[in-house]
């Protein structure tokens, strides 16, 4: 009966079972999902804000707006200060993609080092967010305030679209500065799990590869907010 | 890639937890914070049995209201205390009670109930995986869904009561918190209870999608996926792409309420008194909540479709009817719930055009949904019916969502929704398409799977008394609502003798009550049965229903890690059931094709000539004895 057990032969193309169809582990495979799920929060946030300001006559102009570099400039360089904080979450980028990649190589002290590199420049673009935030509520605005009407008028706005744009930026920015809170977090946790030498003993830091996920993630949304608030 | 190198770690950490796991459990962890795939499916159940007995009794509470809404109850006042004053229960709290039950039915009972407790104990067990591809998340979801549970019960216990508003809860009625008792504190917790319940939905749908994509056992390709798998899967897929909008909506929401800001907020006087709200559109709300709301529809029916498809094939004894047109459809279903839902929003001033177009989208779904309809009567059309109470609770599915699913048609129609928006026509149509339906699907869920979650069975004759009781009292009450509807008496009214044109429906309410009083009474029946049988039921074999799926290969013990030696693996699809030339009327997925030659068809060797030529041979060398037999 041996020919028979020919009728048994299980196939083993990809996506026969027995394995992963991508060949990607279960944790990278539930990140990149948990990434889709959240594509759709922030497109939900933005998806309000132009429904918003395509329904107002006026809207605050943002080269007017956002024209202050804190501690020098008080006006005059419109985009300069955003865009520094832009270069500085996409560098931070970069640094993650290093630490991943000496990942790859097992190298531990890169890893660590590069790792220490993304959080600097996490932390630095949360304190850019911070002073900016500063900045406009210096200026009168916050949820549910807006400058005097003088003010909002210099701004190419009226009462109603200064009132919405303030509100959407404060929470729009605010969410996607809480996700970059958040990943900074996690960061720090696994630059200490990279140091208590956990993924040495695992034998491999995918751990390292799945934050990165999370934080190009992050990164990417904010190239959309970038746009939404500042370009457009 | 350095994942290439590392071949599915899962496996090998499903391994060594198995090692381990049996040393060291105590109560707290094998009952409490049990991370066990079985374990976790259970405690959905049970919980989502106690949050459906509270609706359905808080449904009881406003059926009496409607019925009797002049006469006094002194029992109100000894329970309710200030909720009822003078036993005649309190206008807003009569809507706190309708928002709490519809909340509660739609999100703790069947999405949590029904796909927590069904995805987490099948989708490990019916693919042969040892457990969810993250056991701790898993846990983590359960006590999120806990949580919040906790906190929209809470909401009773407050001085302004729980939220009012409508489960849809639409601004600026739940936005501004003067205009309603129930727009005040109950409303903040039952946002939090709604963000910790996605939280939860979340974590538990990256983990079902996972285990469904990776954890396969060998043999087991998407087409020999039974349907409860593909429902479950790509429930999860809609949950998961629907639920963030919500919670970007909640977030608005949360922000409108107590932080002064204007995102659903434009032009209201609340009390003679102007707000200072400008430039926001309640009607964006409308939008972000039913992309959500619709999505969930579905969220909450799939599952329930699947689970009947794998109920009646079993107890037909024949295959299911177009296996992969019932999975087209479900695909379909799940593409097309995301393009519906402005159908919600037929009459909000959208621009006809617009409403033409989500009428067309709507109009589709029916296509998908009687492929599914059609196949699961052609899969009863001259079956051997084994009629156990989970096939009565699986057929009474296929006939509410008939019933319910016509209705939906008329809703449907742009030019007649204007008549019977908002009506008890409404309530009638979703009432009986996916709330008797999904409940009858997760009971017919609970009543075939209790075998496997307890290792006893639920004894049949009170399954035959609960299913009849239930089946009749869900028509009674849903039936003569499409009447009253069609007459224009509109939804969530407290009182019907305050309008002289809805006086007339006043006796059909009484009708309409008692009914309700039926079918909740009935349900005891389903309690006594349930509780009673975990403890001292009749113990059942290891393949009670004679089913060819491979959560039946398990021992009745259910040991963490599901199966003591290695995972078997899968020769055919789920639905070989009375396959003409084979002694028994059921073959087990886990049969090699080599013992079964007498059955075997040439499209079971999915083209392996060589495979196909054997059985030819050997079909040469046997025909004269089959011959002979004849």
């Amino acid at each position: 009966m041996n020919t028979v057990a020919k009728l048994d032969e299980v196939k083993t193309t990809p996506w026969s079972g027995g394995r992963s169809p991508f060949s990607v582990e279960y944790g990278k495979l539930m990140m990149w999902f948990f990434l889709l799920s959240d594509a759709f929060t922030f497109s939900a946030f933005l998806i309000y804000y132009g429904a918003q300001r395509f329904s107002k006559l006026t809207w605050p102009d943002p080269d007017i707006v956002f024209q202050s570099i804190p501690g020098i400039a008080d006006h005059g360089y419109p985009l300069v200060f955003v865009g520094i904080m832009t270069f500085i979450l996409i560098m931070s980028s970069v640094t993650m993609v290093l630490a991943v990649e000496a990942g790859h190589r097992k190298a531990k002290k890169e890893v660590i080092w590069w790792m220490v590199a993304t959080i600097i420049g996490g932390f630095m673009f949360l304190g850019c967010q911070a002073l900016e935030w500063t900045h406009l509520h210096h200026e009168g605005f916050w949820w549910g305030t807006i400058p005097d009407a003088e003010t909002v008028k210099a701004l190419g706005a009226d009462g109603v679209s200064a009132q919405q744009f303030s509100n959407l930026f404060f929470t729009i920015t605010g969410f996607h500065g809480f996700h970059v809170f958040s990943g900074v977090v996690i960061n720090i946790i696994i630059l200490f799990m990279t140091m208590a030498g956990v993924f040495e003993r695992r034998g491999h830091y995918l751990m390292i590869e799945k934050v990165g996920l999370y934080w190009h993630f992050v990164d990417l949304v904010w190239v959309f907010v970038f746009t939404f608030f500042y370009l457009v | 890639m350095a994942t290439a190198a590392i071949h599915n770690p899962t496996a090998t950490h499903h391994d060594e937890h198995h090692d381990h796991a049996h040393h060291h459990e105590t109560f707290l962890t094998k009952y409490v914070f049990s991370q066990d795939h079985k374990m976790i499916a259970k405690q959905f159940l049970i919980t989502g049995i106690v949050m459906g007995v509270i609706a359905m009794i808080l449904s009881i509470l406003f059926r009496i209201q409607l019925a009797y809404p002049d006469q006094s109850f002194p029992l109100f006042e000894v329970l309710l205390g200030k909720f009822a004053p003078e036993g005649r229960l309190d206008p807003n709290f009569y809507l706190s009670l309708v928002t709490i039950h519809g909340t509660i039915m739609v999100f703790f009972v069947l999405t949590a109930g029904l796909s927590g407790t069904f995805s987490n104990l099948l989708i490990p067990l019916q693919l042969g995986a040892r457990d969810m591809a993250s056991p701790f998340m898993n846990m983590l979801s359960y006590w999120f869904f806990f949580t919040a549970s906790v906190i929209m019960l809470s909401t009773f216990f407050i001085e302004s009561g729980p939220a009012g508003a409508g489960w849809t809860i639409y601004p600026p009625l739940s936005a501004v918190a003067k205009s309603m008792p129930g727009s005040g504190l109950g409303m903040t917790l039952w946002l939090v209870s709604m963000t910790l319940f996605v939280a939860s939905s979340l974590i538990g749908g990256i983990n079902y999608i996972s285990t469904v994509l990776n954890m396969r056992t060998k043999g087991m390709d998407l087409w020999k996926m039974p349907l409860t798998i593909w429902s479950f899967f790509l429930t999860a897929i809609v949950g998961l792409l629907s639920f963030p909008v919500l919670v970007a909506a909640v977030v608005l929401l949360i922000f409108d309420r107590s932080f002064g800001t204007s995102f659903y907020l434009s032009d209201i006087y609340v009390a003679g008194q102007a707000l200072p709200n400008e430039g926001g559109s309640p009607i964006l709300w409308q939008h972000l909540f039913w992309f959500l709301g619709h999505p969930e529809v579905y969220i909450v029916l799939m599952p329930a479709l699947g689970i009947t498809s794998e109920v009646i094939a079993t107890n037909a004894r024949k295959p299911i009817f177009g296996y992969h047109a019932m999975v087209y459809s479900l695909i379909g279903i799940t593409v097309l719930s995301f393009i519906v839902w402005g159908h919600h929003m037929f009459v909000t001033g959208m621009n006809p055009f617009l409403g033409g177009v989500f009428m067309i989208t709507t109009l589709i779904i029916a296509v998908p949904s009687a492929v599914k309809t059609f196949n699961y009567l052609a899969t009863l059309w001259k079956g051997n019916i084994r009629f156990t109470p989970a096939m009565l609770f699986a057929i009474g599915l296929v006939s509410f969502f008939i019933s319910g699913g016509l209705t939906g048609i008329f809703l449907g129609n742009a030019a007649l929704d204007i008549n019977l928006h908002d009506t008890y026509f409404v309530v009638a149509h979703f009432h009986l398409v996916m709330g008797s339906a999904a409940i009858f699907g997760m009971l017919s869920g609970i009543y075939h799977w209790f075998p496997k979650m307890f290792g006893r069975l639920m004894n049949a004759k009170l399954g035959y008394l609960h299913f009849w009781l239930t089946f009749i009292s869900a028509y009674l009450v849903f039936f003569p609502m499409h009447f009253m509807g069609l007459d224009g008496v509109p939804r969530r009214y407290y009182s019907f003798t305050e309008f002289e044109s809805m006086n007339e429906w006043l006796s059909v309410n009484v009708f309409v009550t008692w009914a309700a009083i039926l079918g909740a009474v009935a349900q005891v029946a389903f309690l006594w049965n349930f509780f009673y049988s975990i403890f001292f039921g009749e113990k059942s074999t290891q393949n009670p229903w004679e089913s060819t799926t491979l959560e039946w290969t398990t021992p009745v013990e259910r040991i963490h890690g599901n199966w003591p030696g290695e995972i078997p693996t899968i020769y055919r699809w789920p639905y070989d059931y009375s396959k003409p030339g084979h002694s028994t009327d059921f073959i087990p997925q886990t049969t090699p094709l080599s013992e079964t030659m007498s059955s075997n068809m040439p499209h079971d060797f999915e083209g392996n000539e060589e495979a196909e030529r054997i059985q030819e041979e050997w079909n040469a060398k046997n025909v004269n004895n089959t011959e002979e037999v004849k």
